[in-house]
């Protein structure tokens, strides 16, 4: 196949898997995951230092800089100024000015308050920053981000954790028509095949937390998540053949008996 | 001096920004550091100056999704 990069406002991604790193047992299972995700996009959380036990390790002493680009999340904001705090801390801590912007709404289903992330969108977009915006399933409102600044959008498939899979595939096919910015599913992801089938549609990538530290062995689940986003892709490229209601015979009738 | 630490309240007889990291053994490469809702740029450490009741927020990156 022909190189299939993704590139993001200049930066170029070899995966178009990005992995979660919250609820993994340690570090060391962290980094074990992620190496076999064969991902280069991973995103992490804001949070105090903690302060009372100063020797615990730190997250980025497990992850190889040279080797992962680090998308910080502004999760567990609820409105846009914790939102906009939070972005501007994680560019000071200075990883990059990638923000995976979350301005959540509701506490039981985690969906985006899409107003208020509209706004942050427009702020942080014009502070420079690359928004990588959380959102709802909403073509409309997907354009407005995009309008607004953000550098791909990213629709839920589902609520955060739940592993629903994609809950509606024909919102994000219709998104994607409507999008000249890269489209990621954020959320939703359950297993291997929700992974291969938001691929299928045509999206640029996925980001996955739950599926992969929520599996019983979450190293086998980050390698078959590998591969169904590598096969979701490729059948994508390779065009699927159109739907029939009918059968059509694949052997001839010619040279029948 | 007084200082409201990530929610905790911490005695120093440090100065400046860099001189509380240096104290606490945190590495500034790593973390963003607030001084009353305000973020210190890094450049600025050394320069930044505390006073009594300083509310400082010092964050880093944690596992998420």
């Amino acid at each position: 196949m022909k190189e299939d990069k993704l590139i993001i406002q200049g930066i170029e991604f070899k995966s178009r898997f990005w992995i979660g790193t919250g609820k993994y047992k340690d570090f060391d299972e962290t980094a074990r995951v992620i190496e076999a995700s064969g991902s280069d996009m991973v995103t992490v959380a804001v949070r105090r230092v903690n302060i009372t036990d100063r020797k615990s390790p730190n997250l980025l002493d497990f992850l190889d800089p040279k080797k992962y680009k680090i998308l910080p999340n502004t999760a567990g904001c609820y409105n846009v100024e914790d939102a906009l705090r939070y972005s501007r801390l994680a560019r000071e801590a200075g990883v990059s000015d990638m923000i995976k912007l979350e301005v959540i709404g509701d506490e039981r289903t985690l969906f985006p308050d899409v107003i208020g992330l509209l706004r942050a969108t427009e702020i942080l977009a014009k502070e420079g920053f690359i928004v990588f915006p959380y959102t709802n399933d909403d073509p409309v409102m997907c354009k407005r981000l995009e309008d607004a600044g953000a550098a791909v959008v990213m629709p839920l498939g589902a609520p955060i954790g739940s592993g629903l899979g994609l809950r509606n595939p024909y919102n994000i096919k219709i998104i994607l028509e409507a999008s000249s910015v890269p489209v990621i599913v954020d959320a939703g992801v359950g297993i291997a095949s929700d992974a291969a089938v938001a691929m299928e549609l045509g999206c640029d990538a996925v980001l996955i937390n739950t599926a992969v530290a929520g599996a019983k062995d979450p190293m086998a689940m980050a390698e078959a998540i590998k591969y169904a986003v590598m096969a979701g892709r490729l059948a994508y490229k390779a065009g699927r053949m159109p739907k029939k209601l009918y059968a059509t015979a694949s052997s001839p009738i010619d040279g029948m008996l | 001096m007084n200082l409201k630490v990530n929610g905790e309240d911490y005695q120093t007889l440090k100065e400046t920004v860099a001189g509380l990291l240096q104290e606490m053994e945190i590495q500034s490469g790593r973390v963003a550091v607030e001084v009353n809702l305000k973020i210190i740029k890094k450049a600025d450490y050394d320069n930044a100056r505390l006073s009594e009741g300083d509310v400082i927020e010092i964050v880093n990156f944690v596992g998420g999704g």
